[in-house]
């Protein structure tokens, strides 16, 4: 049965597209077919890092509009034949999506994909509100400060009273917790909020700690998802929390200063 | 002649029906024993004779009728009036009580705020909770809504009778009822008990760490709130129209 997993975040530039382009490539990589869906509407940029800008003949919106078929629109990943892209419209905005025209299209993928990933757009407005409502799992993308994790307590109360699964009284959506561009240092001086502080605030589950790393702007500007950059601390982070969504169990990383086993191994008294 | 079947038209409205809320003392009686009720009456009004002269009162049966005592309403009420008290209605009781005091003009409520009785409570679960609050008031005043999942910032919660919640309330999140407010967790946001007027309701919490609390228009917000009684169980109630915030927990 196909999962239809939402990255989504309520605030804006917390990582939902890095995220995105990552999980979807490491669903891909780990031998599951899988669809990335860019739901922001006339701010693209999935496109951009996966590294298909440049193939994109038809979008999401020429689908809804039944100006092309689905499998025209369809970009097929350069770095794995598993992986789909459905790009979004640069010239249109989110009034140009619906919600049965987006139903249609995501029922259409689950005959042929085993993951569908909706990249939603930042905000609580109609594109987010669509790239959550069909959803089956929710990865919730949050930076340790006090904004985003407000932004995203209100996308969770959006998940729990809005979507599909809400409204039909069914199993509610899994929501997953993903912190973005930690750093332990910065936690340690006081400056960023720590694992346990979020947790404290949202009590979800952890899927994964992504720490701040130079990987992942090296990786949007070379469109190429940072989990492929395997030997990078970001693109690790990310493949244990494939890992862990299928079901794997991986130790949590990147959450302790780096510099603090040594520190304590070399500690001079 | 008689007026009473006409309306005249050029004469303004003389009258309107209010809803109001008032506070009354309640009778809880646990004995049939009518001559023990009298003397143990006499004894409570004579520590504050001010205070209970004329005073409406309503007797509560529940605690009678579980034993299985038989009372008599009429001597009953003959004896509170004795004691200068006056008998405004009757709770709890049983068919035959309750028309024993409405042939005594004596009106007959039912129990809420406190129900002990199964019968009449009826449990309502929402399991996602709803965005906007609720308008119908017609609805049982007995209901409590008993929630189990978090209640997330911008979500607002309406109860009409108590409200219960076992999961943790947002910074951002309000929740209403028009009893009292049990949270089990950690409450961030806005709690409002009592919000028809009811002055007796509680608010309790797991932890408070509210924006807001308030009972029946008495208000505080978080900067007001004492570091003493932050991060522990609560309870919140009104005492002479100030909040009092206090341990639940009591050390003896």
């Amino acid at each position: 049965m196909a999962r239809i997993i939402v990255v989504t975040s309520g605030k804006g530039g917390v990582g939902k597209t890095t995220t995105s382009a990552a999980i979807a490539m490491g669903l891909a990589k780990k031998g599951h077919k899988t669809a990335v869906i860019d739901f922001d509407v006339g701010l693209r940029n999935l496109d951009l890092i996966m590294g298909c800008e440049r193939r994109v003949v038809y979008d999401f919106v020429n689908v809804i509009n039944g100006e092309a078929t689905l499998n025209q629109a369809l970009i097929r990943d350069k770095n794995c034949n598993l992986l789909y892209i459905l790009p979004a419209s640069q010239t249109r905005d989110k009034d140009a999506l619906s919600q049965e025209g987006v139903g249609k299209i995501l029922e259409e993928l689950k005959k042929d994909f085993k993951y569908i990933v909706c990249d939603s757009p930042a905000g609580i407005e109609k594109g987010a509100h669509l790239a959550m409502y069909f959803a089956d799992d929710a990865f919730v993308v949050t930076n340790p400060e006090v904004s985003s994790v407000r932004d995203s307590d209100r996308m969770l109360g959006i998940l729990a009273s809005k979507s599909r699964r809400a409204e039909h009284n069914e199993e509610p959506i899994k929501e997953y917790l993903l912190l973005t561009r930690y750093s332990p240092e910065r936690v340690k001086l006081g400056e960023m909020l720590s694992v346990d502080d979020v947790q404290d605030i949202l009590s979800l589950h952890l899927l994964g700690v992504i720490p701040e790393s130079k990987s992942v702007l090296n990786a949007s500007n070379s469109g190429t998802p940072v989990i492929l950059d395997e030997k990078s601390d970001a693109g690790q982070a990310y493949a244990d929390i494939v890992a862990r969504y299928l079901g794997e169990n991986r130790p949590h990383r990147f959450i302790d200063d780096k510099k603090g086993f040594f520190g304590k191994l070399f500690r001079s008294k | 002649m008689s007026t009473d079947s006409h309306k005249t038209p050029n004469t303004p409205l003389t009258l309107e029906f209010k809803s109001s809320t008032f506070s009354v003392p309640v009778l809880v009686l646990s004995s049939d024993n009518l001559v023990v009720i009298e003397q143990q009456l006499q004894e409570k009004i004579s520590l504050a004779p001010e205070f209970f002269r004329n005073s409406p009162l309503v007797l509560d049966l529940q605690e009678i009728n579980k034993h299985g005592y038989v009372i008599d309403i009429a001597a009953l009420t003959d004896i509170i009036r004795k004691a200068g008290l006056l008998p405004i209605g009757i709770r709890g009781g049983n068919v035959q009580q309750n028309k024993q005091a409405l042939e005594l003009l004596i009106p007959v409520y039912s129990i809420h705020s406190g129900g002990v009785s199964n019968e009449t409570q009826k449990q309502k679960k929402i399991i996602p909770p709803v965005s906007e609050p609720k308008t119908d008031t017609g609805a049982d005043v007995t209901t409590t809504t008993l929630i189990t999942q978090p209640i997330r910032s911008g979500q607002r919660i309406y109860s009409v009778g108590d409200l219960v919640i076992l999961a943790q309330v947002s910074a951002g999140a309000e929740i209403m009822a028009e009893g009292n407010i049990h949270v089990y967790n950690t409450l961030r946001g806005r709690a409002l008990a009592g919000v028809r007027g009811n002055t007796e309701a509680r608010i309790f919490c797991f932890d408070l760490q509210a924006e807001l609390i308030s009972i029946a228009g008495n208000y505080k917000i978080s900067e007001d709130l004492d570091e003493t009684v932050r991060n522990k169980p609560v309870q919140i109630y009104l005492q002479d129209q100030a909040l009092i915030i206090k341990d639940i927990v009591q050390h003896h």
